[in-house]
């Protein structure tokens, strides 16, 4: 077993498993449990503010017969009395002292409420606190959660009354409802907080009842915006991490969060910079017991690529970000159909036919079609390998030596060196050069 | 009969009668809708005899559209409650399923068009087809199997009268009368046949044509005629014994069975079926859910020649039948009643023209197995005089019906035909096609005498 302990902003845990601020969180049963089966930290269920659910509160978005691609929510931050939720974290705490207890907090926005409520949750012995600045319903309306995320300002104001006392790690969750991810995360930094957090849930209808023409949750007829989770949201929150991680002006330490149900989805948010990783939607969905296969697999696959500590993992794509402007135009790449593993689904054709360059060929073959690229016609966009359903079948190989390349960002120079305007001829004839035919 | 089989108590028929393949519920119809990879120009829609567009029928299931999914499903075939029951999907469509190559188990096409029918019909056969104006004319049909209804369906729908002669009581053919009981009941060929005249289609049962209503008023009373009259009798053994009580035809067999009179079939406490296609299993499987003791197929070739499909093989081995190959029926033994089936042992000598290997017989080889009934079941004969009374029909040296392959047009410009009585007996989903394209080259070949004025 590879060692898979991690430091977040000096919060410790033995693996980057945390579970998020959310129902699966939200008593010392659960979170006792959710220990006991290995999951290395816990953000508690938010506390703060009284508030009151209603009954009804989830929806989900099957997608072809799968459950819970997306998950949305209309639910508050818990509903049990703040001193309750205090003195379970105390006791969990006391009973976990290797795992990392975060206590997410959310109340209005007065200076001395805030004092009061960071004293007091300090008290509990806790390894840290989560500022969440993104619940997107019910609280926002309340002028607290995203209402606070969605302006840096308030960000940054509001942050400082809670580092001006705590002793403890703060960490600022991120709402993702927002169009620069990069200037709340600024003023959570300018603020001195330690850690950044990110997403939480994005505005959403999850979708309509079409006998009755109710919204999903519908709660006595009404319904409305939520929070979406859960698979669907994975690539939303991998790229708004990235824009945190590479921003030099922020380089705080980064707790990922959104659509992670196993060890490959953490992998990827590590591999862009993430110290830990938050889990909420995956085990609503399956449980707590999920962890085991999270902490195996991590495990493995370290010890298979010969990695003995997260810390040589983490942001290792992160360099690999860059501009459009900066991409070779001339790295060519072609499709390529390994005939012996096709299966005649044709669905590679189609999609190239309606839908691409009109390069792949049908020709009837005893009994079946034989698809076949015309190279010379390709400009290896890589849908038909996307919608081969046989894996390694279609492969996208490279057909240019290497010898030459040439970024947007150059090529503009070199015509602004030259002089010649940018026009289609022009850039026809660059592109004949090279052999590159687009019809 | 000599001896006959106990009878069941009635669950026990039930039970054995039961569907042997059960419906998905509506989840489990989802769920594999969904594993469909809605292949384009798919394998599957080449496979199957009507081309049925299975991937789009499929994707609506997932979708909830059930009653588009049955109307791409009835656009290309209309006796697809039958077929999605009673084809033998593993060498069709399921055969040509893209996931066999990939090494996957193929998509259960066919009980997903059952699904998708058993809701159409369940619905009350919701009108989706628009009909065209009456163009008043009118084309008899004789026989109301699966060609005579699809041809009658597509005719009506065209804008044809299109009126169906059938000898018996009740209508449907083969899908009514031919089919194992635990494959499909008659109320479902029955369903087929009722959506068939929710189109207008009259059908006149207990109408023996040349007998109720002469060959040639028929022709005069009609601008063109469809011949879907399917095959006639078992030919005979040509053994002593074959006028023994206790000896029946397969066909008579299995009507009887299909009666649904469990208890009112007679069936003897051993039974020997001669001969090894899928008739035969049928025939043999039923006798034994009757309460058969033992029952026997004996066939002149061996394992390899037989022309019974493989699972139907597999149904028989499992049911406890047993199988007597490179065996021939010499003699059947008995005075009044069938007491015995003597038999000769045979080998395989040189290919046949079809290429299969001739069965030689063994001199010396006799030996009786004692039974109290057989069950001929080595195919069926052609309608030879029935058609022989058809003016201007040319036969093939079977005796089957030649047609023009687009048009199924014999050779008599106005008798068209399709089904058994053109191809010597195939499957239920080839007569639903030959039905339908029948009445397009009918439609072409009418449409065609107007234009020119005749
Ligand atoms: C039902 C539900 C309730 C949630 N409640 C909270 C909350 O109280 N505080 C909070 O910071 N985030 C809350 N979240 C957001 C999650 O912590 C997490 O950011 C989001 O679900 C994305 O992660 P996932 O894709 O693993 O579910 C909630 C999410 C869900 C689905
Ligand atoms: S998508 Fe893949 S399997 Fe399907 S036809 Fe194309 S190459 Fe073959
Ligand atoms: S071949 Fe199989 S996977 Fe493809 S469309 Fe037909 S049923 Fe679906």
């Amino acid at each position: 077993m590879v060692d898979l302990s991690i430091n977040c902003a000096g919060i410790k845990s033995p693996n980057p498993f945390w579970l998020a601020s959310a129902p699966p969180s939200n008593s010392a049963y659960q979170n006792c449990k959710a220990f006991e089966q290995g999951w290395g930290g816990t953000v508690w269920k938010t506390i703060g503010e009284p508030v009151m659910n209603v009954f009804n509160r989830y929806g989900g978005l099957d997608y072809n017969g799968q459950k819970i691609f997306g998950l949305n929510n209309i639910e508050l931050i818990s509903d049990r009395p703040i001193e309750v939720n205090l003195k379970e974290i105390a006791e969990t705490k006391k009973l976990w002292p290797d795992r990392a207890v975060v206590v997410s907090l959310m109340v209005e926005s007065k200076r001395e409420t805030w004092h009061e409520v960071v004293k007091r949750t300090i008290d509990t012995g806790c390894d840290g606190i989560e500022l969440n600045y993104g619940c997107p319903h019910g609280m926002s309306e309340r002028g607290m959660g995203a209402a606070v995320g969605q302006v840096p300002e308030y960000c940054k104001m509001i942050t400082e009354w809670e580092i001006e006392v705590s002793t403890i790690p703060v960490i600022v969750k991120l709402t993702p409802n927002i169009s620069n991810i990069q200037l709340p995360a600024r003023a959570a930094k300018a603020a001195g907080a330690n850690a950044i957090s990110l997403i939480n849930t994005i505005n959403s209808i999850i979708g309509i009842n079409l006998d009755t023409f109710e919204l999903k949750p519908n709660v006595g007829g009404l319904g409305g915006h939520g929070g979406y989770a859960g698979p669907a949201v994975k690539p939303i929150a991998l790229h708004l991490l990235s824009q945190v991680a590479i921003d030099t002006e922020v380089s705080l330490p980064i707790s990922g969060i959104g659509g992670i149900s196993n060890w490959r989805d953490a992998l990827e948010f590590i591999l862009l910079g993430a110290s830990s990783v938050q889990v909420c939607t995956a085990v609503m969905h399956y449980g707590f017991r999920i962890v085991n296969d999270m902490i195996e697999g991590l495990s493995n696959w370290m010890e298979s690529k010969g990695f003995t500590s997260l810390d040589q993992v983490r942001g290792k794509s992160l360099p690999r970000i860059n501009d459009f402007g900066n991409f070779d135009l001339l790295n060519r790449t072609i499709a390529r159909i390994d005939q012996t593993k096709c299966i005649h689904c044709n669905l590679c054709y189609i999609a190239c036919e309606d839908a691409a360059h009109q390069c792949i060929d049908l020709t009837p073959v005893n009994g079946h079609n034989k698809t076949e690229v015309r190279e010379k016609d390709c400009v290896g966009c890589a849908l038909c390998s996307l919608v081969c359903p046989v894996e390694g079948c279609i492969s996208m190989v490279r057909i240019d030596d290497g010898s030459s390349s040439k970024t947007w960002n150059q090529l503009i120079a070199d015509f602004k060196k030259s002089g010649r305007p940018l026009t289609w001829k022009a850039l026809a004839e660059f592109q004949h050069k090279h052999g590159i035919e687009i019809h | 009969m000599k001896n006959i089989a106990p009878k069941l108590p009635i669950e026990e028929y039930e039970k054995n009668f039961a569907d042997l393949h059960p419906p998905l519920t509506p989840n489990s119809a989802v769920a594999e809708a969904n594993r469909c990879l809605y292949c384009y120009d798919s394998p599957c829609m080449k496979a199957c005899p009507t081309h049925i567009d299975i991937s789009t029928f499929i994707k609506k299931i997932s979708t909830g559209n059930l009653l588009g999914s049955a109307k791409t499903i009835l656009e290309s075939n209309w006796i697809a409650l039958t077929c999605a029951k009673a084809c033998p999907v593993n060498i069709l469509c399921e055969g040509a399923c893209v996931y066999n190559e990939k090494g996957e188990k193929p998509i259960e096409i066919g009980k997903l068009q059952r699904f998708a029918m058993d809701n159409y019909f369940a619905k009350g056969m919701p009108s989706i087809f628009n009909k065209a104006t009456k163009n008043n004319k009118s084309v008899g049909i004789i026989g109301s199997g699966p060609a005579g209804l699809a041809c009658g369906a597509e005719l009506s729908l065209l804008g044809y009268d299109a009126t169906i002669y059938e000898a018996n009581k009740i209508p449907g053919g083969l899908c009514t009368w031919g089919i194992a009981p635990y494959k499909m009941r008659r109320e479902d060929s029955l369903k087929e046949v009722a959506m068939v005249k929710s189109f207008g289609v009259e059908i006149k049962t207990e109408m023996m044509v040349g007998k109720e209503i002469k060959v040639d008023e028929l022709i005069k009373k009609h601008d063109a005629i469809f011949l879907g009259v399917g095959l006639g009798e078992s030919p005979q053994l040509s053994v002593t014994g074959e006028n023994l009580s206790g000896v029946i035809g397969a066909l008579e067999f299995i009507e009887k069975v299909k009666t649904e009179n469990w208890k009112d079939v007679p069936v003897g406490k051993r039974v020997a079926v001669i001969g090894a296609g899928n008739t035969s299993i049928d025939a043999a499987t039923e006798a034994k859910r009757l309460g058969a003791e033992q029952v026997f197929i004996i066939y002149r070739r061996s394992e390899v020649e037989m022309s019974a499909y493989e699972f139907e093989y597999e149904l028989a081995k499992k049911d406890g039948i047993v199988f007597h190959f490179l065996t021939a029926p010499k003699k059947i033994v008995g005075e009044k009643f069938v007491e015995g089936i003597e038999c000769l042992k045979m080998r395989l000598g040189e290919p046949d023209n079809r290429g299969r290997r001739r069965p030689v017989s063994i001199p010396g080889t006799e030996f009786t197995i004692p039974v109290d009934m057989v069950i001929k079941a080595i195919g069926q004969e052609t309608k030879s005089s029935f058609l022989g009374s058809i003016p201007n029909l040319t036969l093939d040296t079977d005796g089957c019906v030649i047609v023009d392959q687009n048009t199924f047009q014999t050779a008599n410009p106005k008798i068209f035909a399709g089904g058994d009585c053109i191809n010597g007996g195939k499957e239920v989903v080839n007569a639903a096609y030959d039905g339908k394209r029948a009445a397009h080259g009918i439609d072409s070949y009418l449409s065609n005498q107007t234009k020119g004025g005749n």
